[in-house]
């Protein structure tokens, strides 16, 4: 239920820079979804909104106000830990009642109940509210996290991987959940994950962060289909999108050094030959490992491909990625 | 086997150590054992030549311990009105009357103040100082615990003549405040190294979903670092009231009435009446207690360091 806008912030520790010179825009509603490996700065940056970090340089604005001279308290948000962080001395109850008995809310007891209730059965786990928070398993934990911040209606929820613990199903079950909340609510949303799923269906828009600098901000669609480099391409997509020799299949663009190939675009069937390699079938996918002039392909086939390895498939790009020998997306000329 | 983890002892290997736990428990207990029934002997028991084991008890010692007495002549003794109260009637068999209460009492309490007293304020200060070492940046931090470390170096003892020069000029000689300062100063340096290794280990993340929860740093101290850091504050105040409790030489040296504690009083008692060894091991189990009963207190504390490990690491 806020806007927040980065402007060129900066966070270093010591030499490393951890956010460097960071500007964005959050719309208020937004399911915003910071991508990038490990050590992009992704946690550092939901710290630095969140008032656990002073950022070097730079400001923070929530609906319009600065708010670097703010307590994390005053700031109204909420932060699911990527470390889940309950305190190990309050039951489940006590670690989702917390934030609602803080001096700022002071929430009677009765409504306290009713909510944590309300919480705890969403996430599913209303029938642990009598244990220590030590006495979980890893996903138990990770969910009374989000249940710590959900109980609140922050004006901004900050999630680290909140998913990451869980199983198969109880993530796409939680996936929806969280989704359903934020849109019932309106709430403006900075989330962190590296599940691609998790991206592209929950995110209203996704920021790439490469060691510290945002390279790319747009829709989850912008992000896959028009990548400004190989960087934001990698990224996204399963498998991988393939980076070969951009004359590999004979004409390229000007300036062009690699050619990007996600599975959607290899054709297969005419072309250039290629040898199969490994076979991967993945239940709902299958992986097909090809071998051209020595450069190694990955690709999509149907799921119950006769194809052997050592058999021969001709393939050839369609409406491919062009990239330049920094890495920065180069106009496909077409 | 049964549902135990891999790292939890065997049967067996629990049965022998119990064993050897209680063996050795046995050994140094017979000296405190000792003491106890020396408290209820009669003096001739106490010092007769074998040592008697089973003898007969009587509460002579600690009558002996809390009252002063004075020899009367046979016909005063007869003339009295009958004895009220066992206490009475044991003292009139040696001749004697009760004339008032001893001293032990207010020694007793002169412990109970000055000990606890110190112990808190030596607790309080340092876990609050423990806590600015372990989360702010201080410039110098580490020469500074040095040299909080450094003032428990040399034996307080060595300057106790400064000590009770200053302490005199300052009014503080034989006062409860004084004692109280003296021993803080003494446990201070211990209790700031204990507990910022304790607080230490308590993660931040804690604190700063606190923060976050809509909490101050000061409640978040409060309500998140204290109820962990319980264990730690817990040995602390023991070994802070341990060292103030049984502290003898500047007890001697800077307390004679008013604010004197009880181990410099205990040895008086035994010239009071001659060799009233009874009543010494009366004080000496009496003084015993308040240690003993602080700690089993905090044995719950103390066992449950185990709050950790809701932190994905
Ligand atoms: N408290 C700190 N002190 C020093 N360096 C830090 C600190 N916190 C983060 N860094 C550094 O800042 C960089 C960014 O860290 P950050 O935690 O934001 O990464 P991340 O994108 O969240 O990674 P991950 O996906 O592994 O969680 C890293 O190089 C990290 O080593
Ligand atoms: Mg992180």
């Amino acid at each position: 239920m806020a806007e927040v806008v980065l402007r060129n912030l900066t966070k270093r520790f010591g030499k490393v820079p951890a956010v460097e010179d960071v500007s964005l825009g959050v719309p208020d509603g937004a399911f915003v979804v910071l991508l990038g490996p490990t050590g992009a700065g992704k946690t550092t940056t939901l710290r630095l909104v969140a008032g656990l970090e002073r950022p070097d340089a730079g400001d923070i604005l929530i609906d319009g106000r600065s708010v670097l001279g703010e307590m994390p308290a005053q700031r109204d948000v909420a932060m699911v830990f990527q470390q889940y962080s309950l305190y190990p001395h309050l039951t489940v109850r006590d670690n989702l009642a917390f934030p609602l008995r803080s001096p700022i809310l002071r929430w009677d007891e009765a409504a306290i109940e009713k909510r944590v209730r309300e919480v705890a059965e969403v996430l599913r786990i209303a029938h642990k509210l009598g244990n220590k928070a030590t006495q979980l398993s890893g996903g138990e934990m990770q969910r009374v996290s989000i249940g710590r911040a959900l109980v609140r209606r922050p004006r901004i929820y900050l999630m680290d991987e909140p998913l990451s613990s869980l199983d198969a199903k109880l993530r796409a079950e939680l996936r929806i959940e969280l989704k359903r909340i934020q849109q019932e609510l309106g709430a403006t949303l900075l989330y962190v994950t590296h599940d691609q799923i998790e991206a592209m269906t929950m995110a209203t828009h996704v920021g790439v962060l490469d060691r510290g600098r945002l390279v790319q901000f747009g829709t989850p669609r912008e992000i896959y289909e028009d990548p400004v480099s190989v960087y934001v391409a990698e990224r996204l997509g399963q498998p991988r999108i393939n980076t070969l020799p951009a004359d590999l299949f004979g004409t390229r663009p000007d300036g062009a050094a690699t050619i990007g190939l996600r599975p959607e675009h290899i054709r297969i069937g005419e072309g250039r030959e290629a040898r199969v390699g490994r076979i991967e079938r993945l239940g709902d996918q299958t992986r097909l490992h090809l071998t051209l002039d020595g450069h190694e392909i990955v690709t999509l086939t149907e799921v119950h491909t006769r194809l052997t390895p050592g058999d021969i498939v001709a393939i050839r790009p369609q409406a491919p990625l062009y990239f330049d020998a920094a890495g920065a997306r180069v106009p496909s000329g077409r | 086997m049964s549902a135990h983890s891999i790292t939890e002892p065997s049967a067996t290997t629990k049965w022998i150590s119990g064993g050897l736990v209680v063996a050795y428990a046995v050994v140094t207990l017979i000296p405190l054992l000792w003491i106890v029934a020396t408290g209820f002997k009669t003096p001739a028991d106490a010092i007769s030549y074998p040592p008697k084991v089973v003898f007969d008890p009587t509460i002579e010692g600690y009558v002996n311990l809390f009252t002063t007495r004075t020899r009367v002549t046979p016909e005063q003794l007869e003339s009295l009105p009958p004895p009220e109260g066992i206490a009475e009637e044991i003292v009139r068999s040696y001749g004697m009357v009760i004339a008032g209460p001893s001293r032990f009492g207010e020694r007793f309490m002169n412990s109970v103040v000055i000990g606890f007293g110190s112990t808190f304020l030596s607790v309080f200060l340092g876990t609050l100082a423990a806590y600015a070492f372990s989360r702010f940046k201080i410039p110098l931090s580490d020469d500074l615990l040095f040299f909080i470390l450094s003032t428990r170096m040399m034996p307080p003892i060595a300057v106790a003549i400064p000590i009770f020069l200053m302490y005199r000029q300052l009014g503080l000689s034989d006062t409860h405040l004084g004692m109280i300062l003296l021993y803080t100063a003494v446990n201070i340096s211990l209790a700031v190294w204990l507990l910022k290794g304790f607080i230490d280990e308590i993660p931040r993340e804690y604190e700063e979903a606190a923060l976050i929860d809509g909490y101050t740093r000061f409640q978040a101290f409060y309500k998140v670092v204290l109820p962990q850091a319980a264990t730690g504050i817990a040995s602390t105040a023991i070994f802070c009231l341990i060292f103030a409790w049984n502290e003898y030489a500047f007890a001697v040296l800077l307390t004679s009435g008013t604010a004197q504690t009880a181990p410099p009083f205990i040895p008086t008692i035994i010239g009071v009446g001659g060799q009233d060894w009874p009543a010494v091991a009366a004080g000496a189990t009496l003084f015993l207690l308040p240690v003993l009963i602080f700690t089993v207190l905090l044995r719950k504390h103390l066992l449950r360091g185990i709050t950790f490990g809701a932190v994905r690491k």
